[in-house]
C-alpha cells in the first residue's frame, strides 16, 4: 500500500506528551493539511514523519515499509521549512543542487535537474545569486525548488507562508497547490491558519493537545464538525455558541450556529443587542450580544441599516444548528421535530 | 549640547590614556630594542635621542636560536590550535544542536578545569611525561596545550554555533548530507568567523604560554617564550637584547591578527549584532 500510514505514533518531550498515539492515513497524491492551535502537536508529527525527531512508540509506514528507523534522507521525503532554511553561503543554483551533489550524482544530471526546477519556479534569472539578494517570495520558491529537485515521494511543508505578507501569501498558496496538482505528489502541509487549510486541502486533519480531533475533507469538517473545538476552529468568523435555554430547547448542552445562518429578522426568537457592524462591501458582520450574555456574529447582506445599541431579533435556520453534548462532542442533528421546538425558544 | 561635547572629550581622553597605558610596555620594549645595552639601563632614560642601532636584532638573528624557537612556536601553537579546533568543533556541535539534560553541567565542568592552577598538576604531568619520553618534545607540548585550551574553544564555538539556525542543519539532513558533510559543507562555512576567531585566540594563548614551555622543555623543543626567558642569564640581564627578542616574538602573532582582523571583529561580535 502506498502513502504514509501512522499507527499509534507517540512522542514525549520530558513530561509533555507531544503526540498521543496518533493513527492516521495520509492518502497518496493528496494534499493533506495539519491544522490546529500552536502546541497541538502538528509540527511535531510532521517532524516525526520527516525523521527529524525519533518516534517513542508506534509505527510509521511509508509506501508500506516501516520507516521509523530510517534516516531522514532515505525516507524519500522533502521538507520546506518555515524559515526556508536556505544555505546562505551558497548560490541559488548550489542550494537547489545540494541534495543531488550530496548523493554524488553526475554533474550534467545535477545541472539539468536544477535548470528544470528553476524554470518551473521562475528562478532562472537568479540562479547565481545568494539567498540574501532574493525577495521573500523568491526565497520561498528556492525552498520549494530544493524540495522539488529531489523528486520526493512526499512534500512536507512546515508553515511555509507565515513569513510572507498577505498578498504574496495568497499568491503562493495558489502556486503551491497548482504545483502539487501538476506533479501529483503527496503533500503534508502544517499551518495554524484555518483559512489556509480550507483553501488548500484535499483533506484536513485538525489537531488538539497531541491528538487528532477530526480528519476529513474541508467541506465535511465545515459542515459536520465532530466537536465544539473543531466547530469553533474552522470557519471565519467563528461559529456562534449558545448555551442555556436555547440549547436545552434542542436537548443539547450547547448549540452552534455559523454566522451565515444567523439572520436578523423581526420574526426571530433570540433577542440581542447590536455592538458593532463591520461592512465588507459584499457582506457585513454584525457583532451582537444575546440577552443571555453570549457574544454572537451574524453575517448577512450589507443593505441593513443597523446601528450599535439597537435591539434586534435573530432567526436561526433550524437545519443549520449544530448540537453538542456536555463533553463538547457533536450530536446527530434533530429531525423536523426541531421546527416546533424552535418556536418555544 | 556643550556638556555632551565635553563628556565626549573626557571619554576620548580616558580612552587614549588607557590605550597608552596598555601599549606603554610594548612601546618601551620597542624603543629599548634599538638601544645599546648601556643606553637601555641609563637613567634618566632617553626617549628618542639615542644612537639607534640594529645590533640587537642582528645579534639575535645571527645566533640561529631564534629561528629554531620560532619554528617550534609555530609548530606547537599551530599544532595545538589545529588539534583544539578539530576536537572542539564536533564537541560544540553536539552541545549546541543535540543538547541533553547534562549539557549545561558538562560545559560548566569543562570551564571549571580552567580554574585549576597548572602548577597543581605539574608533578603528575611531569612524571607522566618523563615516563613516556615526552619531555622536551614538541608533540608533548602540542597535546598538553591543546588540552589546556580546549574548554575555552568549546565554549566560544558553542555560543557561536547557537547563532546558526538549526533548521539549516536539518535542511541539510533532509537533503541527505552525512554528519560529516553537514559539519563541513554547511556548519563550518556559516560559523567560519567564529571558528577563525576561536583558532586565533587559542593560537595566541598557546603562543604566549610559558609555564609548561619553561618546565617541560629544555633544548630541542624550546618555543619563543623559553627563548626569551633564556636572556635572564647568570651573567646578568641584557635588556636591549631581551626587548629585541620580545619584539621579534610578538611580530608573527601581530601579523596574523592584522591579516584576519575583519574575521575577528565579526567573530567576536557575532551574536551581538547579527
Amino acid at each position: 500500500m502506498s502513502g504514509i500510514v501512522l499507527e499509534g505514533v507517540t512522542k514525549r518531550f520530558g513530561d509533555h506528551l507531544a503526540t498521543d498515539a496518533i493513527d492516521l492515513v495520509i492518502p497518496d497524491g493528496a494534499f493533506t493539511v495539519f491544522v490546529g492551535p500552536s502546541g497541538c502537536g502538528k509540527t511535531t508529527l510532521l517532524r516525526l514523519i520527516a525523521g527529524l525527531e525519533d518516534i517513542d512508540s508506534g509505527r510509521l509506514l511509508i509506501d508500506g515499509v516501516d520507516a521509523a528507523q530510517t534516516s531522514p534522507a532515505a525516507r524519500g521525503l522533502a521538507m520546506v521549512f518555515q524559515s526556508y532554511a536556505l544555505y546562505p553561503h551558497m548560490t541559488v543554483r548550489a542550494n537547489l543542487g545540494f541534495a543531488l551533489k550530496v548523493a554524488r550524482r553526475q554533474r550534467a544530471e545535477i545541472a539539468a535537474r536544477t535548470e528544470r526546477v528553476a524554470q518551473m519556479l521562475n528562478l532562472t534569472q537568479v540562479l547565481d545569486r545568494r539567498p540574501a539578494a532574493l525577495s521573500g517570495g523568491q526565497r520561498q520558491r528556492v525552498a520549494i525548488g530544493r524540495a522539488l529537485v529531489r523528486e520526493p515521494k512526499a512534500f512536507l511543508f512546515d508553515e511555509p507562508l507565515s513569513n510572507l505578507d498577505a498578498e504574496l501569501r495568497a499568491q503562493m498558496r495558489v502556486e503551491i497547490r497548482r504545483l502539487q496538482q501538476q506533479l501529483g505528489i503527496t503533500a503534508i502541509y502544517v499551518t495554524h491558519d484555518q483559512a489556509e487549510a480550507m483553501t488548500m486541502a484535499d483533506r484536513i486533519v485538525v489537531f488538539r493537545d497531541g491528538r487528532v480531533e477530526q480528519a476529513g475533507s474541508p467541506g465535511e469538517i465545515y459542515r459536520n464538525p465532530a466537536s465544539r473545538f473543531v466547530a469553533g476552529f474552522i470557519g471565519s468568523p467563528r461559529m456562534n455558541f449558545l448555551g442555556g435555554a436555547a440549547a436545552a430547547a434542542h436537548s443539547a448542552a450547547t448549540i452552534g450556529v455559523r454566522p451565515e445562518h444567523l439572520a436578523i429578522d423581526p420574526a426571530g426568537t433570540i433577542t440581542a443587542t447590536i455592538r458593532a457592524v463591520e461592512y465588507l462591501g459584499s457582506d457585513s458582520f454584525v457583532h451582537l450580544q444575546a440577552q443571555s450574555g453570549e457574544a454572537l456574529i451574524a453575517r448577512g447582506a450589507p443593505e441593513h441599516d443597523l446601528r450599535p445599541d439597537e435591539i434586534v431579533k435573530l432567526r436561526i435556520a433550524p437545519a443549520a444548528i449544530h448540537r453538542f453534548d456536555a463533553n463538547d462532542r457533536a450530536m446527530p442533528a434533530l429531525t423536523a421535530a426541531c421546527d416546533t421546538l424552535q418556536e418555544i425558544v | 549640547m556643550r556638556t555632551r561635547r565635553r563628556s565626549r572629550a573626557v571619554a576620548s581622553l580616558l580612552a587614549w590614556a588607557a590605550s597608552l597605558a596598555i601599549a606603554f610596555p610594548l612601546l618601551w620594549a620597542l624603543l629599548t630594542s634599538f638601544k645599546t645595552e648601556l643606553e637601555a639601563v641609563s637613567f634618566p632614560p632617553r626617549i628618542l635621542s639615542f644612537d639607534w642601532t640594529l645590533a640587537n636584532y642582528r645579534g639575535i638573528l645571527a645566533g640561529g636560536d631564534y629561528l629554531h624557537s620560532l619554528i617550534n612556536s609555530v609548530l606547537i601553537a599551530g599544532g595545538s590550535s589545529t588539534l583544539v579546533i578539530a576536537v572542539a568543533v564536533p564537541a560544540a556541535w553536539s552541545m549546541a544542536f543535540a543538547p541533553t539534560r547534562r549539557t549545561r553541567g558538562i560545559l560548566m565542568w569543562m570551564l571549571s578545569t580552567k580554574m585549576l592552577p597548572p602548577v597543581g598538576v605539574f608533578i603528575p604531568v611531569f612524571l607522566f611525561y618523563r615516563d613516556w619520553g615526552l619531555l622536551d618534545s614538541r608533540a608533548g607540548l602540542v597535546v598538553l596545550l591543546a588540552a589546556a585550551n580546549l574548554p575555552i574553544a568549546v565554549w566560544m564555538l558553542f555560543s557561536n554555533f547557537r547563532d546558526v539556525p538549526g533548521e539549516i542543519l536539518e535542511a541539510a539532513r533532509m537533503d541527505g548530507a552525512s554528519l560529516w558533510q553537514e559539519l563541513v559543507s554547511v556548519l563550518a562555512p556559516l560559523a567560519l568567523p567564529g571558528i577563525a576567531s576561536t583558532f586565533f585566540l587559542v593560537f595566541t594563548l598557546a603562543w604566549n604560554e610559558s609555564f609548561w614551555s619553561l618546565n617541560l622543555v629544555t633544548t630541542e623543543a624550546t618555543p619563543l617564550t623559553a627563548f626569551i626567558a633564556a636572556f635572564s642569564s647568570p651573567q646578568g640581564l641584557f635588556w636591549a637584547r631581551l626587548s629585541a627578542a620580545s619584539i621579534l616574538s610578538i611580530v608573527p602573532v601581530l601579523l596574523i591578527g592584522w591579516l584576519c582582523q575583519r574575521q575577528l571583529v565579526r567573530g567576536l561580535t557575532f551574536g551581538a549584532v547579527k
